[in-house]
């Protein structure tokens, strides 16, 4: 399916000038390079090590390589916004069970082996089972989308994802009619991840997440395997991970092996440790605030000592037209 | 040791975090949120120098050597300015230098409110610092720089409530913290 943003939740063209003002020149002219030679050699599209500057090479897993090739690029955009770079996207993370720090993901986690990966399906389906990766996707046209990401913490960025729409995997599996919530589970491995042998660490292990069926179900909810035109960076959550723009990224689960089809709503990590401060729908909300910190504004990274790049948070996080009839009739205060 | 020349190391060594960190910051060495790094930094930096400035006198009494006593007014004034920097440094880059969110955080966000008590009480004891002071208060000038300890337990109450998942440092600096508060309730007394 190929969706077509609405124009309200794209960007709006005012906001090019604060976007490109933190830019280098270097950036910004090899950026413009890009574009000028993309319009010029139209071939250059398909040619993923070239589509953005600076990206880290890596290997593409045999299954995804055919995948890769028949992508759908940009079936979403944010125009009027400056992508994220790579190296910022790959190397600020939050991934607990890689250490507590932003940089500690991209420190640890290429120890993790990511193939082969199974996932794990059950509860209310009617073909439950342990999925290979590339039996379970075999089906699915690869789509590029660019969505913003904003994070709890007040920052955001903006990332080229690779991926599927998570309906078209949950279609296939047949939810049966008892199932009104997805569960998520991220990889539980103390011997791969650092994080999860910290003694201090309070977190309950496995990371686990949970959406609405009808949230699950929306065309902009991703399934990503890949960004920035390869596969996805273990710290950003090889080789699965969920990607849902309109909420904090902590909803968006990394490194996932097991998906739960629940009839009633489950009980996610960070909403166990501190409901006041994270709730189960966590969708982004100017109006809200965590109770440490306003959610008015985010910084959007990278930013610079003398340049700070805040901007106003969106409800939704700029998506509302697609989603807010989500929750038509709820107390987003209460429910947040 | 030559007092000078002792009192002018410490003075280069408390300086050299400062001066490297602004070194990273300007190759953009910190990431691509430097000003939260910076923030984190110089927060940690003031903790830390809170817990030395508060260890020089027992570690007069255990090693016999009168030096440390020579840099506890000049740690204390490098704890006020690290946390000087630090609300600096949330002012600018968390609140983008919007002053009207200012009094709402600070009645809204506990640890805010903590961490501003703590900077007040670092203010203080550094405009109470000079001889001049330190003569007019005779007796009680001891007992207000004593606020260092409440100062230190504000610190550490700020910091726990920011904490998210990890708290290995923070169980060391309260450690420490700990053993320095009991030393001075029950330790052994200056002669």
């Amino acid at each position: 399916m190929l969706i077509h943003i609405t124009p309200r939740s794209a960007c709006r063209s005012s906001e090019i000038t604060t976007e490109t003002a933190y830019l280098s020149r270097r950036h910004f002219m090899a950026g413009t390079g890009l574009l000028l030679a993309g319009a010029a050699f139209p071939s250059l599209a398909t040619e993923t090590a070239s589509r953005y500057e600076g990206v880290t090479p890596a290997p593409v897993p045999a299954w995804l390589a055919p995948k890769l090739a028949k992508t759908q690029w940009r079936t979403t955009e944010v125009s009027g916004e400056a992508i994220t770079p790579f190296r910022d996207a790959s190397q600020y993370n939050n991934f607990y069970e890689f250490g507590p720090e932003k940089r500690d993901p991209a420190t640890h986690a290429h120890q993790l082996p990511t193939e082969p990966w199974s996932l794990i399906i059950d509860g209310e389906v009617a073909k439950p089972g342990r999925y290979a990766l590339e039996d379970l996707f075999s089906p699915f046209t690869l789509q590029e989308r660019i969505y913003r990401m904003r994070c709890v913490e007040a920052w955001s960025m903006v990332i080229p994802w690779l991926g599927f729409p998570l309906a078209e995997l949950l279609k296939r599996v047949e939810p049966t009619s008892s199932a009104h919530y997805v569960g998520f589970e991220t990889l539980n491995d103390p011997e791969h991840m650092p994080g999860i042998r910290s003694r201090f660490a309070l977190i309950n292990w496995p990371y686990v997440e949970g959406l609405r069926l009808d949230e699950a179900m929306h065309p902009l909810t991703l399934l990503a395997v890949g960004m920035y035109g390869r596969v996805l960076p273990n710290q950003n959550g090889a080789p699965l991970r969920l990607v849902v723009p309109w909420k904090y990224g902590f909803k968006s689960i990394k490194s996932i092996v097991r998906i739960s089809l629940l009839s009633t709503q489950p009980r996610t990590t960070w909403q166990s440790m501190a409901p006041q401060e994270y709730g189960f729908y966590a969708n982004v909300n100017p109006d809200v605030s965590h109770p440490r910190w306003s959610q008015a504004q985010e910084r959007r990274l990278p930013n610079g000592v003398f340049s700070s790049n805040v901007r106003p948070t969106l409800v939704f996080n700029g998506y509302a037209d697609e989603v807010a009839s989500l929750y038509k009739g709820m107390d987003l205060k209460k429910d947040y | 040791m030559a007092q000078p020349l002792w009192r002018c190391g410490v003075f280069m060594l408390a300086l050299l975090p400062l001066l490297f960190w602004f070194y990273q910051a300007q190759q953009g060495l910190l990431g691509p949120d430097p000003g939260k790094v910076l923030l984190e930094h110089l927060g940690e930096g003031a903790l830390i120098l809170m817990l030395l400035t508060l260890s020089l006198t027992p570690l007069q009494r255990i090693t016999l050597w009168s030096g440390w006593s020579l840099i506890r007014r000049q740690l204390g004034l490098w704890c006020f300015c690290y946390a000087s920097l630090h609300l600096m440094s949330y002012l600018a880059f968390l609140l983008n230098f919007d002053f009207s969110r200012l009094n709402h955080e600070l009645w809204e966000r506990p640890y805010i409110l903590l961490g501003f008590g703590a900077w007040l009480i670092l203010l203080l004891l550094s405009l109470t610092s000079n001889a001049f002071s330190r003569r007019k208060l005779g007796k009680n000038w001891k007992l207000l720089h004593r606020l260092l300890y409440l100062g230190l337990v504000l610190a550490l109450l700020h910091l726990l409530l920011i904490l998210r998942s990890d708290f290995g440092s923070w169980m060391l600096y309260a450690g420490v913290g700990l053993i320095l508060i009991l030393n001075r309730l029950f330790g052994l007394r200056s002669p």
